[in-house]
C-alpha cells in the first residue's frame, strides 16, 4: 500500500458526501415545509352559502362569510347603474379584463348576473382590508366626484359600486366577484358557479 | 473556592470566559450616556423571555379561545395583569432601547470598519425583534391583531408570481385563522426566541473581538501600555458593570412609572380597537401599526403602487444593513465630521420621527404628500451617503481619547 495521500480522492468523495448529504436534507425539509401549507381540513372548508335575499332593499347591504372572507351583497338602484358607464374613464380595468377576478358570466358592464344585484369578495385587493361601504353621494371625505362606492380605511384604495378599482390607489385590481348563481328569485349561493363546485 | 474553581477550569473555560468577556475585556473609559443602551437591550430581552414562559402558562393559541385567555390572565390569574403588562410594555421598551442603541452607532459610526459584522449581526437582531413583535401582536386576537396580520403577510403577495402561493403558505389557510395564529406562536414561543439569542451572542463576540467603539471614534487597541492593555481602556468589570446598574435602576423607574400608569402607553402599546375581538367581516375604521413599525408603515403607503410599496419598504430597511459600505468618510465620530453628514444626519432622523408620526395617521392628501417627501429625504440620505461622506470637511481626530 502506498503511504502517500491521494488528497484529489479526499476531496472527491468529500464533495460527493457532501451533495449526497445535503440532497438528503432538502428531501427532509419538504414535508416541514408542507406541514404549513393549508390542510386537507381548511381546504375542504369551502362549502356554498346560500343566502335569502328576499327581504334585501335597494341600496341595503348584506355581509356573509365564504371561505372565511366577507361576501358582499348588495341591490343598485337604477341611478347607480346608470353612473357606473359614466366610470370608465377614471378605472384601472373598467371592462373588468383581468379573468381571475370574476368568472365569465360576470365579466360584463356591471360585473353580475342580474344588473341590480351585485355580489363581491369584500376583501381589498392592495393588502387584504374589508374596504367600507360608501354609498353617499359627494361626502366631504371622498371630494365631489364620489358617486358611491367603497374606500379602504387602511390605505385608502378607492372602488366603485360595480368593485372597479380607481386609478391613483394602491389596491392594483378590481375586487373579486365569487362564482354564484341563483335558485329561484330570492335565494343566492355563493361559493358554486349553476354547473357545479368552482 | 479555588480548588473547585481549579476543577472547573481543567473542564470548562469558566475564568477564561469570565476574563475575556468582563474583567480583562478593556473597553474605552470616555463611554457616555449613550453607552446604556446596549445592556439595557440585554436586561428586557432576559424581561420578555421570562414573562413570556409565565405568559404561556395561561394563554391559549387557539382562534376560539385566545381573546379570552387573554382577559383571564388579566382578572383570574394571581398578578397575571402584571406580568401580562410587564410582557406588553417591555416589547415597546425594547424598541425604545433598540432604537436608541441604533442611534449611538449611527452618530459615533459604530458600524464602521471593523465593526460591520457587530452592525450586520445588530440589524437581523432588529429584523428577528420585529417579526417577534408582529407574531407576539396576532396572539391576543383582538381586532388590530387580526388585521394588522391580514395586512403585514398580504405583502408577501405583492411579489411577482410566488407571491400569492407564499402568502397562503405563511397563513396557512386562505385568510387569517386558527392555524396562522398557532403557527404565529409555535414561531413567538420557540423559533424566533432561539434565533434571537443565538444573534445576540453573535452580536456580542463580534462585538468583543474586534472591540468597542467610543465617542471620539478613537481606536484604543492602537495604544497600548508595556503589558499590552490599551492606556485608553478600563475593565468592563467592575467599571462599565457598576455604571450600567445605574442605568438599570434609572431605566427601571422610568418603565414602572409606564407600566402601573400608562400600561396601554395612551393606545400606543396596546391599541383601543385591541379589546375587541377579532372579527374577520369587518376591518376597524382606522388601522395603525404599533409604534415602532410606524415609519416604515408611512413609507409602504407613501407609495401608490402595490409591488413598489413594498419593495420600498425593505429597501428602506436593506439600506441600514448597507451603512458600513456607503459611507466613505475616514472619520468615525459625530464629533469629527464635516458639515455635510451632521446636515443629512439631522434631515435623516427628522424624516424617520415624522414619517413615524405619518403611519399612525390617516392616509389623506395631504399627508401622503408629506410622507413623500420625508421617504425621498430618507433614501437620499442612504443614496448620496458616498457622495457627500467623501467630500466633508471632516475635522482631525485626536490620538487618545477626550472627555467632553
Amino acid at each position: 500500500m502506498s503511504q502517500s495521500i491521494d488528497t484529489g480522492k479526499r476531496r472527491f468523495l468529500t464533495a460527493a458526501a457532501s451533495v449526497v448529504g445535503g440532497a438528503g436534507a432538502a428531501a427532509v425539509a419538504v414535508p416541514f415545509v408542507s406541514s404549513m401549507l393549508p390542510s386537507a381540513k381548511a381546504e375542504a372548508a369551502g362549502a356554498p352559502v346560500e343566502v335569502d335575499i328576499s327581504k334585501l332593499e335597494t341600496g341595503q347591504l348584506l355581509t356573509v362569510e365564504w371561505r372565511g372572507k366577507p361576501v358582499w351583497i348588495f341591490r343598485r338602484s337604477q341611478e347607480v347603474l346608470a353612473n357606473l358607464e359614466t366610470l370608465d374613464e377614471s378605472l384601472r380595468d373598467p371592462n373588468s379584463q383581468v379573468a381571475s377576478q370574476q368568472p365569465e358570466y360576470c365579466q360584463n358592464d356591471t360585473r353580475s348576473i342580474r344588473d341590480e344585484l351585485m355580489v363581491l369578495v369584500g376583501i381589498c385587493t392592495h393588502l387584504g382590508c374589508s374596504p367600507t361601504y360608501r354609498p353617499d353621494l359627494a361626502p366631504a371625505d371622498l371630494g365631489e366626484d364620489w358617486k358611491g362606492g367603497f374606500f379602504c380605511p387602511c390605505h385608502g384604495s378607492r372602488f366603485d359600486l360595480a368593485g372597479r378599482v380607481f386609478q391613483g390607489v394602491p389596491a392594483p385590481i378590481n375586487l373579486q366577484v365569487p362564482p354564484y348563481h341563483f335558485q329561484g328569485d330570492n335565494l343566492v349561493v355563493v361559493g358554486e358557479d349553476a354547473q357545479g363546485a368552482a | 473556592m479555588s480548588s473547585f474553581m481549579n476543577w472547573l477550569d481543567a473542564r470548562f473555560p469558566a475564568s477564561k470566559m469570565w476574563k475575556e468577556h468582563l474583567s480583562e475585556y478593556y473597553a474605552p473609559k470616555n463611554f457616555n450616556f449613550w453607552y446604556f443602551f446596549g445592556s439595557l437591550a440585554l436586561l428586557v430581552l432576559v424581561l420578555q423571555i421570562v414573562t413570556g414562559i409565565f405568559l404561556t402558562m395561561n394563554y391559549k393559541p387557539d382562534a376560539e379561545l385566545a381573546f379570552a385567555s387573554v382577559e383571564y390572565i388579566m382578572r383570574d390569574v394571581e398578578w397575571g395583569w402584571l406580568i401580562r403588562y410587564l410582557h406588553s410594555t417591555g416589547a415597546s421598551a425594547f424598541f425604545v432601547v433598540v432604537y436608541l442603541h441604533m442611534f449611538r452607532g449611527l452618530i459615533y459610526g459604530s458600524y464602521k470598519q471593523p465593526r460591520e459584522l457587530v452592525w450586520i449581526f445588530g440589524m437581523l437582531i432588529y429584523l428577528t425583534l420585529m417579526a417577534e413583535a408582529f407574531m407576539g401582536y396576532l396572539l391576543p386576537w383582538g381586532q388590530m391583531s387580526y388585521w394588522g396580520a391580514q395586512v403585514i403577510i398580504s405583502l408577501f403577495g405583492a411579489i411577482p408570481v410566488v407571491g400569492e402561493q407564499l402568502a397562503l403558505w405563511i397563513r396557512g389557510d386562505f385568510v387569517v385563522a386558527d392555524a396562522t395564529l398557532n403557527r404565529f406562536f409555535a414561531f413567538h414561543v420557540i423559533a424566533l426566541p432561539l434565533v434571537l439569542l443565538g444573534l445576540v451572542v453573535a452580536h456580542i463576540i463580534a462585538l468583543h473581538e474586534v472591540g468597542s467603539n467610543n465617542p471620539d471614534g478613537v481606536e484604543i487597541k492602537k495604544n497600548k501600555d508595556a503589558s499590552g492593555k490599551p492606556v485608553d481602556g478600563i475593565p468592563f468589570h467592575p467599571y462599565y458593570t457598576v455604571k450600567d446598574i445605574v442605568g438599570v435602576v434609572v431605566f427601571l423607574f422610568i418603565f414602572a412609572l409606564v407600566l402601573f400608569y400608562a400600561p396601554e402607553g395612551g393606545g400606543w402599546f396596546l391599541e383601543k380597537d385591541n379589546f375587541i375581538p377579532a372579527d374577520p367581516l369587518k376591518t376597524p375604521e382606522h388601522i395603525v401599526p404599533l409604534w415602532y413599525f410606524t415609519p416604515f408603515y408611512a413609507i409602504l403607503r407613501a407609495v401608490p403602487d402595490k409591488l413598489m410599496g413594498v419593495l420600498a419598504m425593505g429597501g428602506a430597511i436593506v439600506f441600514l444593513f448597507l451603512l458600513p459600505w456607503l459611507d466613505r468618510s475616514p472619520v468615525k465620530s459625530i464629533r469629527y465630521r464635516g458639515p455635510y453628514f451632521k446636515i443629512a444626519l439631522v434631515l435623516f432622523i427628522i424624516s424617520f420621527l415624522a414619517l413615524g408620526y405619518l403611519g399612525t395617521q390617516p392616509a389623506t392628501a395631504i399627508y401622503t404628500m408629506a410622507a413623500r417627501v420625508f421617504s425621498v429625504i430618507y433614501f437620499a440620505f442612504f443614496i448620496f451617503m458616498p457622495i457627500y461622506t467623501k467630500l466633508d470637511k471632516d475635522k482631525p481626530v485626536p490620538e487618545r481619547v477626550t472627555f467632553q
